[in-house]
């Protein structure tokens, strides 16, 4: 017996060597992290806690409960302009990645070419290739701040692609783009007639601008396909909620895969997603200010020690150019005599070469002991 | 608006104060009311709070000192010998969940992945 193919084409993730490596170490402050150092708000808990009292342990329905996609069609209007149908445009699934999954299992042909603008999150790559297509990198540059720009694109010969996906604000970044920087990546879209995949996990994590879906753009609506979630937001990672947004032909082509695979996301996760739409927005902007806070510490920080960092303006990262040529050796290096924890960025993909992922979901004192061991070791 | 003043969480410090929620029992006469009382007592640097309150007691005392035996000899030197209390029930305060609305977070254990994408 022996794996597929498709399946041993993916080498293991890049994160995953450096992962083992912190394990064996004790006392690691660790800005490697990918998710929210605070527990998901107390209200959404409570929900959980009492549906399961209630005894509500049973499937949804295939999409998640109306009421939820109902809250989501509400949240995602009054936030971020975006309409969509709770009957026939939502999916609930299990986590963002679930949704980014099924996007290409959904549209993604074999031999298909998907466009993924990189240094981006680890599953898109993998995503792809499991359903079958090629992936052609389209590497962002320091030079633009980690935006996709048209020029980019066109350089990558995106064009040729069927599809494209791009998420901001950025993991691993901490980019984010406006409403009239992302028009000339919609108007490659159209131009090309491109399929759009939009990661926007950390909407709710733009700290210098309102976050814009590029679905809300003109002609992006038919063509775009937005995955979102509770994950970042509320902190919700570990109870794995997300959401879909497409049109409904789409919508039904990933619920097809939905229903067969996961049948529907977690009933208890959903319970607390209602509670955390219904209650939960000053847990959000507590959360967001406090990673704001820090945001701006660490980019101050990184100023005055002489560590090149573009200023990151979203999610909970920031991307400093590597002092050292070898982002790798640097980060186990800096691991290994200070105890501190980032990610080097090639894990990342294309564009990632030469910089470090420094995460800031980590309490602020934590933060700053961090700061000061990497800039002793860098002196 | 009477002032403001930070609530904080003195667990987190190496120097905790210790606090003690007092209970007193008075006896009033013709000459002397619970303002009186009160008055008296508010004007001790140790007081943090006072109130009058309905129930099996009258007054409501915080105090605060560097020391239990600080704590007590106040109580014992300047709150009990005053004529009109006729009694004291001292609750030294073990842990403090809440004050003033603001809930003090007990340290929860990061139980993260140390590294994750």
């Amino acid at each position: 017996m022996k794996p597929a193919d498709r399946v041993q084409q993916v080498p293991p993730s890049g994160i995953r060597r450096f992962f083992e490596l912190a394990e064996q170490r004790d006392e690691v402050i660790s800005l490697g992290v990918g998710e929210p150092d605070f527990p998901a708000p107390w209200a959404a808990r409570d929900a959980a806690i009492t549906s399961l009292e209630r005894g509500r342990t049973s499937y949804t329905a295939n999409r998640g409960r109306l009421e939820l996609r109902e809250a989501i069609a509400t949240h995602v209007e009054d936030n971020y302009d975006l309409a969509y149908d709770p009957e026939a445009e939502i999916v609930v699934t299990a986590g963002a990645s679930e949704g980014i999954d099924l996007a290409f299992r959904a549209l993604v042909n074999p031999g298909d070419t998907v466009a993924v603008a990189q240094p981006c999150y680890v599953s898109y790559v993998p995503g792809v290739l499991f359903a079958g297509g090629e992936v052609l990198s389209v590497p962002t540059r320091r030079r633009d701040a980690f935006k996709l720009t048209y020029d980019a694109l066109d350089a990558a010969g995106a064009g040729e692609a069927e599809m494209l996906v791009l998420c901001y604000p950025n993991n691993p970044t901490g980019a984010t783009m406006t409403g009239d920087e992302l028009s000339e990546v919609a108007e490659f879209a159209r131009e090309h007639d491109l399929t759009v995949l939009s990661d926007e996990i950390y909407a709710a994590l733009s700290y210098e601008h309102e976050h814009t879906s590029i679905a809300t753009l003109p002609g992006m609506r038919e063509r775009t396909v937005v995955c979102n979630g509770f994950s970042k937001a509320y902190a919700m990672t570990g109870l794995r909620l997300g959401y879909v947004l497409a049109p409904p032909e789409i919508a039904t082509a990933m619920n097809r895969v939905h229903q067969y695979t996961l049948l529907s996301a977690p009933t208890t996760a959903q319970e607390a997603a209602i509670e955390a739409l219904s209650s939960c927005d000053d847990a959000v902007a507590e959360m967001r200010s406090r990673y704001d806070r820090r945001r701006k510490l660490l980019l101050s920080r990184f100023e005055e020690m002489g560590l090149d960092c573009f200023r990151a303006t979203g999610a909970f990262y920031a991307f400093p150019e590597c002092p050292r040529e070898d982002a790798g050796e640097f980060a186990e290096e800096l691991l290994d005599e200070t105890g501190v924890a980032v990610v080097p960025g090639p894990a990342f993909g294309d564009g990632g070469e030469g910089h470090l992922r420094v995460s800031y979901a980590t309490g602020i004192d934590d933060l700053k002991e961090a700061l000061d061991r990497i800039e002793a070791f860098i002196s | 608006m009477r002032g403001y003043r930070a609530v904080v969480d003195w667990h987190r410090l190496d120097e905790e104060p210790v606090r003690a929620e007092i209970e007193l029992n008075v006896t009033l006469d013709h000459e002397t009311g619970y303002d009186d009382i009160a008055e008296r007592l508010a004007r001790f640097d140790p007081v943090e709070s006072l109130h009058l309150v309905s129930g099996e007691y009258d007054f409501m005392m915080e105090v605060e000192g560097e020391s239990m035996r600080e704590v007590s000899t106040f109580v014992s030197d300047k709150v009990a010998p005053v004529p009109e209390i006729t009694q004291t029930v001292t609750h030294y305060v073990m842990a403090t969940y809440k004050e003033q609305g603001i809930e003090f977070e007990s340290d929860h254990d990061d139980d993260r992945l140390s590294v994750s994408p």
